[in-house]
């Protein structure tokens, strides 16, 4: 079920850009009786998407690759994949590409950090009281109106080109969604549970811990995972409008070279780290959810 | 001995509405001794679970008051279990974790704790389910986790609000058995809510009658059917005559009600 899901944010391919959204349908045939299919099958039937990744990726650097060549274009317009992958080795070999990765990922951690905090805990009171939640969501909503492009600029001019400027751009990204999906999620909690704990006589804090947290994680989960993606967007937006340093400030500097090849690196980059920290929140959210799991069973 | 368990002394409960009140329950007035099984017969609408969240300190009462052991109930209590008509379970915890709940609210768990859960679980018929979540539970099975759940807290005194009323009619008459046996082993104490008069009759030991609206008790009917009872008990002349005493009772108080 989750696995089905995550085909709403596939990720951009690898090539970046000349196959977009080519879905991951081409998967060798699945088994139809699970008694012959052995292990491998049996492997296929259960992670479909990584099954049919290899052919995937195959058949786009095929196609990238023969259209290069069929149209015969400048490598600064459209490097071949062997340019991209010369470019990222020699990058990994001097040290830039850990030093740029790794301080995008810096600012995408911290931002995360302190923005799903925040998210939490205004999230949790919004939920618990209508009446601040009906005086305060006028202005959340009207705070999401302005676009992030927007208001970057002022964040960089207030509080420098350096780090913290990117971290707020990233707070603002990732705020929005993990707020609304934990009012919700504490808003929908079962009233005939909170009864439960009110005849057991449960306090504040075992309210929140055994009933009210487990009771929203699955729809918290669900802004979680567009949170984690929307960090990623921030930190680049950030580090587009001033920075000396980051995957964002490559993009920038390749543009201003013509140096294709390391965009293309900086954006394959960029969607290794989305696609990691979508595919954490997928991980933890399969674990900590795993009673959702179970189908119905006959019985009685 | 002689004191009552629980005590109900001119209890009325108004809901307000919009610019007004709805009187739910009027000037109920009833007593429990201990080891006793009552059970509250009433038509939907007639206060029966206002009632019960009243005795059981969930609500507190426009007017009146309860006294359990003698001390007037302003909260809930640690000594009454409840068992509600929806199956309160929660999906993320499997049985033998549901069951556990209320223990764990009170202290951090032993092993003893553990063990006397899965006991209890087996008494029930469940062993093979303490495992399992309640998405994989039939009705029946859910509601046993739950009576499971409020026993395994020996409670002074069981509150049951139309508890199989969600089930079909033969897992319904099943748990009534099983009910009907554990409370005598246990000498448990109940107040159970119902509609079904041939349940009231079947399981109490007194059926008080509710009815009107706002809820009135029009009568209390002592049910002096022999025990251990069984379900042939209720097709003998005797039964039948406490049957319609109940019916008539009930229809006078909605001919009340309507006037």
């Amino acid at each position: 079920m989750m696995k089905d899901s995550s085909i709403l944010f596939p990720g951009a391919p690898a090539d970046g850009g000349t196959d977009q959204g080519k879905p991951p349908a081409i998967e060798p045939t699945a088994p139809q009786d699970q008694r012959k299919a052995g292990r491998v099958g049996d492997w296929v039937a259960r992670y479909p998407a990584l099954a049919a990744f290899p052919f995937v990726l195959c058949a786009s650097l095929l196609l990238w690759e023969a259209l290069v060549r069929w149209q015969d274009y400048p490598v600064f317009i459209l490097p071949r994949p062997g340019h991209v992958i010369q470019k990222a080795l020699s990058m990994a070999a001097d040290g830039s590409l850990l030093r740029h990765s790794r301080a995008t990922a810096i600012e995408v951690g911290a931002g995360l950090l302190i923005g799903l905090t925040l998210a939490f805990v205004l999230g949790y009171w919004l939920g618990r009281s209508r009446t601040l939640d009906r005086i305060l969501s006028p202005y959340l909503v009207a705070s999401q109106t302005i676009p992030v492009v927007a208001i970057a600029p002022l964040l960089v001019i207030w509080f420098g080109s350096g780090l913290l400027s990117k971290v707020l751009v990233t707070t603002v990204m990732v705020f929005f969604p993990t707020l609304v999906s934990t009012v919700v999620g504490i808003r929908n909690v079962d009233p005939d549970l909170r009864e439960l704990m009110r005849s057991l006589r449960a306090g504040r804090r075992q309210l929140f811990l055994k009933l009210e947290l487990p009771a929203a994680l699955p729809v918290i989960f669900a802004g979680l995972k567009l949170s984690v993606i929307l960090a990623v967007v921030g930190a680049i937006v950030g580090e587009f409008v001033g920075a000396d340093v980051g995957l964002g400030f490559l993009i920038n500097l390749g543009r201003g070279v013509l140096d294709t090849p390391m965009i293309f690196v900086a954006v394959l980059m960029i969607v290794l780290l989305a696609q990691a920290m979508y595919w954490s929140v997928t991980l933890l959210e399969n674990y900590l959810l795993r009673w959702k799991q179970l189908g119905l069973k006959d019985g009685d | 001995m002689t004191d009552p368990l629980l005590q109900a002394q001119n209890v009325s409960h108004n809901y307000p509405r919009r610019n007004r009140v709805m009187p739910a329950l009027a000037e109920v007035s009833l007593s429990l001794r201990k080891h006793e099984f009552v059970c509250v017969v009433g038509n939907s609408g007639s206060g029966k679970s206002t009632l019960l969240r009243i005795l059981g300190g969930l609500l507190t009462p426009t007017a009146g008051e309860v006294q359990f052991k003698g001390i007037p109930v302003r909260g809930p209590q640690p000594e009454i279990g409840f068992v509600f008509q929806n199956t309160n379970l929660m999906p993320w915890r499997t049985a033998l974790e549901n069951v556990l709940l209320p223990l764990e609210l009170q202290k951090p768990l032993d092993g003893y704790d553990r063990e006397r859960a899965g006991a209890a679980l087996t008494l029930m018929g469940l062993e093979a389910f303490a495992d399992a979540y309640p998405s994989q539970l039939s009705g029946g099975m859910a509601q046993r986790v739950t009576l499971t759940r409020a026993l395994l807290q020996s409670p002074a005194l069981l509150l049951l609000d139309e508890p199989f009323g969600a089930l079909d009619a033969l897992t319904r008459e099943r748990l009534n058995q099983e009910l009907l046996r554990l409370c005598r082993d246990r000498k448990q104490t109940a107040l159970m809510i119902t509609h079904s008069i041939q349940e009231a009759v079947f399981l109490a030991d007194r059926v008080l009658v509710l009815s009107g609206q706002p809820g009135r008790l029009q009568g209390a009917i002592s049910v002096d059917l022999p025990r251990p009872r069984t379900l042939e008990m209720l097709t003998w002349p005797q039964a039948g005559a406490l049957i319609s005493e109940i019916r008539a009772c009930l229809a006078t108080g909605a001919q009340e009600a309507a006037r």
